[in-house]
């Protein structure tokens, strides 16, 4: 329906709207995190659901304690090598729809101990990250932030037609490659399915 | 009430109400279920794979077997604390109200303590005290 209508009728006192829009209002207002914190990151999280910011205003209070049934997994913290197997398993574990909040510098590149020789530098070289929050590490209000953009982008996604959501189409895979430990660190270094590496891109 | 219903059930029986606002709580219930089983079944694919349905949820990968035995010596091991734990608790009392009490209670608490120490020697001799 055409928006300019449906803000008109709304004026009147007539309130229209779409099976697609009514179920990701419903979506979007009930994810659910799942319980786990990788380093500092993890106190302003936990700050977050807290009184004084309140995550429950936005239907997210229920963190879960199990993979089978959480929906929004915020990685917060610095992801070491040994601990990315499991992050990328717990990942598979979710059931779909499920998405990713990187949270802090070190989630989304390595932050200030990428040159360690046991950092992940970014969990998007293993799975698909949604949203990204800078900051080291980023107040209660940034990952608020972050939440508000991830509810937005889940209540524009489409339920039919070619650009409906990942979860929808049935040859996109549920499962990431779990990375092994190698002579070298971790094997594969990435999965070149969803990490393209911004230095390469440049350089073309 | 029961003759305006617009379903047709026998007016004279006193439960009838109730039968109809069962069927009601059934279906207001069934709804939300089935809707959500025909989404999933006609709508949202099923993406199974090994470790989605691995039993375990923890991240960690499950190795080794989950019938093992437990060594019986750490059985005794439990059991001699357990022991010796009562008695702690006995203990704390006596030594609170150990000024105000008569000979005969002392001496029970006594004989209750050299039997718990005969024991002890007798775990001892028997080995239970050092891991094999």
């Amino acid at each position: 329906m055409d928006q300019d209508l449906k803000t008109e009728l709304s004026k009147h006192g007539i309130f229209a709207t779409t099976f697609e829009e009514l179920y990701n209002w419903g979506r979007k207002n009930s994810v659910w995190p799942l319980t786990f914190g990788l380093a500092c990151c993890a106190i302003e999280m936990i700050a977050t659901t807290m009184a004084r910011y309140d995550l429950a205003r936005f239907g997210a209070e229920v963190f879960r304690p199990s993979p089978r049934q959480a929906d929004l997994m915020i990685v917060s913290g610095t992801v070491t090598k040994k601990m990315a197997p499991q992050v990328v398993r717990l990942y598979n574990q979710m059931p779909e729809p499920k998405y990713v909040i990187a949270m802090g510098a070190c989630a989304i590149s390595g932050g200030p101990f990428r040159d360690g020789y046991n950092v992940l530098k970014g969990i998007d070289r293993y799975i698909p990250v949604d949203v990204h929050i800078p900051g080291c590490p980023p107040r209660p209000e940034a990952l608020i932030h972050a939440f508000m953009t991830l509810q937005e982008k889940i209540s524009t996604q489409h339920l039919t037609g070619e650009a409906r959501a990942r979860h929808l189409k049935a040859e996109l895979p549920s499962e990431f490659p779990v990375p092994e430990f190698g002579e070298h660190g971790l094997e594969p270094a990435q999965n070149d399915e969803i990490f393209h590496n911004p230095l390469k891109v440049l350089q073309g | 009430m029961v003759k305006n219903l617009p379903i047709a059930v026998p007016v004279e029986h006193p439960w009838a109400t109730i039968v109809v606002l069962l069927a009601a709580a059934i279906v207001f219930g069934a709804i939300p279920l089935a809707m959500a089983w025909l989404w999933a079944r006609f709508f949202s694919p099923a993406k199974p794979g090994l470790q989605k349905n691995a039993t375990y949820e923890c991240g960690l990968e499950a190795k080794g077997d989950a019938w093992i035995q437990l060594d019986v010596s750490y059985y005794l091991y439990a059991i001699v604390f357990l022991i010796f734990d009562v008695e702690a608790v006995f203990l704390l009392p006596f030594a609170a109200a150990f000024s105000g009490l008569s000979l005969a209670a002392c001496l029970a608490m006594l004989v209750f303590l050299l039997l718990l120490v005969e024991g002890l020697i007798w775990a001892c001799q028997k080995g239970v005290l050092s891991w094999g």
